[in-house]
């Protein structure tokens, strides 16, 4: 049986959640926070998106998708063009790979693995925009960039499963 | 038969995963392109990064409002706590500020006295528009700001954008109704300056971090912790004399400033055309800004 048109425009509109889910995570690191102390620290909150997504619906989050969001998100935080592009679609790319292996895992291996490759992630976009801008950058705000966005993972985690038990169950 | 078609089925999941892979070495290699157009300043590029900013403005002005809600009653809680040593600096600072205030009248009286004998011809008064942060993009990567104003509001690249008195950055990005901010400490952020007491020429130079430092000093002078850093008048950018900051440390050889307005208390800005060329030379010479509502003491933003 065919299901009718609205039923199919529902699901497909819940496979847009990943996306935009994502998109939102995004416009979050612009918003201007005022706290003192985090002056100067963004999360990467996309990063984390795009990692939950591959392992768990690598086929609502494509590759292409990964690179629309990176390149964006170096359209809006004025970083050089291409340089989270890369990096968020190597991030979908590897995590797809051994996506078997983090599905049968607790959460607790999902958060090594996390670290190990968002420490890659931080060090390539810290190279590329080093490299693109001739002059070697700090990297100590870069690491501290890194440990919160590690600190934030179970939380962002959390978000994301619910997100995911509440729109895409089924679908 | 069953063989065959589970051949076939193979076969398609083959050219599938080619496919597939083929497509995700193009989109590593458009990252890459990207890069290197990036790099080569192609004005069309410029003009889409900008386009889209413009368009996702509206969305980043909503979210940025809750954001700020918060953030005030934070800073109220904040206050609460600090109010009774905050008391007790501020009679210190009032007891010292009225001397100041008896000195500069006598100042201000002479220096009109003097004018008139001269026949000074005043700075003309610039024009500015007040606008709200809506983005706030200070990373380990760079250190940038989005405004909700852009061309249409008067905006132009290269204004001096200030907070309060003091000079904060520059605009390096325009688009019709949303402009980008470069702080001062932006990697990419470079700046004519002198130390005030001296005359002393340098440019200040952003790394990313909160303290920018001066490069180039001319001369040696003897820099002290505590001087008052302004604009320079070389360049023609912006006019001598902005306040920037004081000096933070002096230390190996590098100078550290530490700017007067922490970025955290950016909310809202002036960006000001003070008729100069601005830091940056005009792509193409703007057109004289329409008569706007939001110009000179727009401030109902």
């Amino acid at each position: 049986m065919k299901p009718s048109p609205w039923v199919r425009m529902d699901t497909w509109l819940r496979h847009f959640v990943p996306f935009s889910i994502t998109l939102v995570l995004l416009l979050m690191t612009a918003v201007p926070t005022r706290f003192s102390g985090f002056a100067g620290i963004t999360p990467m909150l996309p990063l984390m998106g795009v990692y939950y997504w591959a392992i768990y619906r690598p086929d609502l989050l494509p590759p292409w998708a990964a690179f629309a969001l990176g390149l964006l998100y170096d359209i809006v935080s004025g970083t050089p063009l291409g340089v989270n592009a890369m990096v968020l679609l190597l991030v979908q790319g590897v995590t797809v790979t051994q996506r078997r292996f983090f599905l049968a895992k607790t959460f607790l291996v999902a958060w090594w693995s996390f670290a190990l490759l968002a420490g890659a992630a931080t060090g390539l976009s810290w190279l590329l925009v080093s490299v693109i801008s001739h002059h070697a950058l700090d990297p100590a705000p870069a690491m501290v960039e890194y440990l919160v966005t590690l600190g934030l993972f179970p939380l962002l985690t959390w978000v994301l499963a619910r997100t995911q038990m509440a729109f895409l169950k089924d679908v | 038969m069953r063989g065959k078609l589970s051949g076939a089925v193979g076969r398609l999941a083959t050219i599938r995963l080619l496919a597939q892979r083929f497509a995700f070495l193009s989109l590593v290699a458009a990252a890459f392109l990207l890069m290197i157009l990036g790099k080569a300043d192609i004005l069309l590029v410029e003009r889409t990064r900008v386009l889209i900013v413009d368009g996702l403005a509206p969305i980043l002005d909503v979210m940025a409002r809750p954001a700020g809600a918060i953030s005030e009653v934070v800073e109220h809680v904040r206050d609460l706590a600090n109010l009774r040593a905050e008391n007790a600096r501020l009679k210190s600072d009032n007891l010292r500020l009225q001397h100041w205030e008896t000195v500069a009248r006598r100042l201000q009286n002479e220096n009109a006295v003097l004018h008139e004998q001269l026949n000074f011809v005043p700075d003309p008064d610039p024009a500015f528009i007040t606008a709200r942060v809506i983005g706030d993009l200070d990373s380990a990567l760079g250190q940038t700001m989005l405004l909700n104003a852009g061309g249409r509001d008067g905006v132009r690249k290269g204004q001096a954008v200030l907070s309060g008195e003091s000079l904060v950055g520059y605009i390096v990005d325009v688009g019709d109704r949303s402009s980008r901010l470069l702080l001062l400490t932006d990697i990419n952020a470079h700046l004519p300056v002198m130390l005030e007491a001296t005359r002393t020429r340098a440019i200040l130079s952003g790394d990313n971090k909160d303290r920018p430092k001066l490069t180039y000093v001319a001369g040696n002078p003897n820099i002290q912790v505590g001087d008052r850093v302004v604009t320079s008048s070389s360049g023609a950018a912006f006019p001598p004399g902005l306040p920037i900051g004081i000096v933070a440390s002096v230390a190996d050889g590098t100078t550290r400033v530490e700017p007067n307005v922490r970025r955290t208390e950016l909310d809202y800005v002036a960006v000001v055309d003070f008729g100069l060329g601005g830091i940056l030379p005009f792509a193409d010479k703007p057109p004289p800004p329409p008569p706007n509502p939001r110009r000179r003491g727009g401030a109902e933003n």
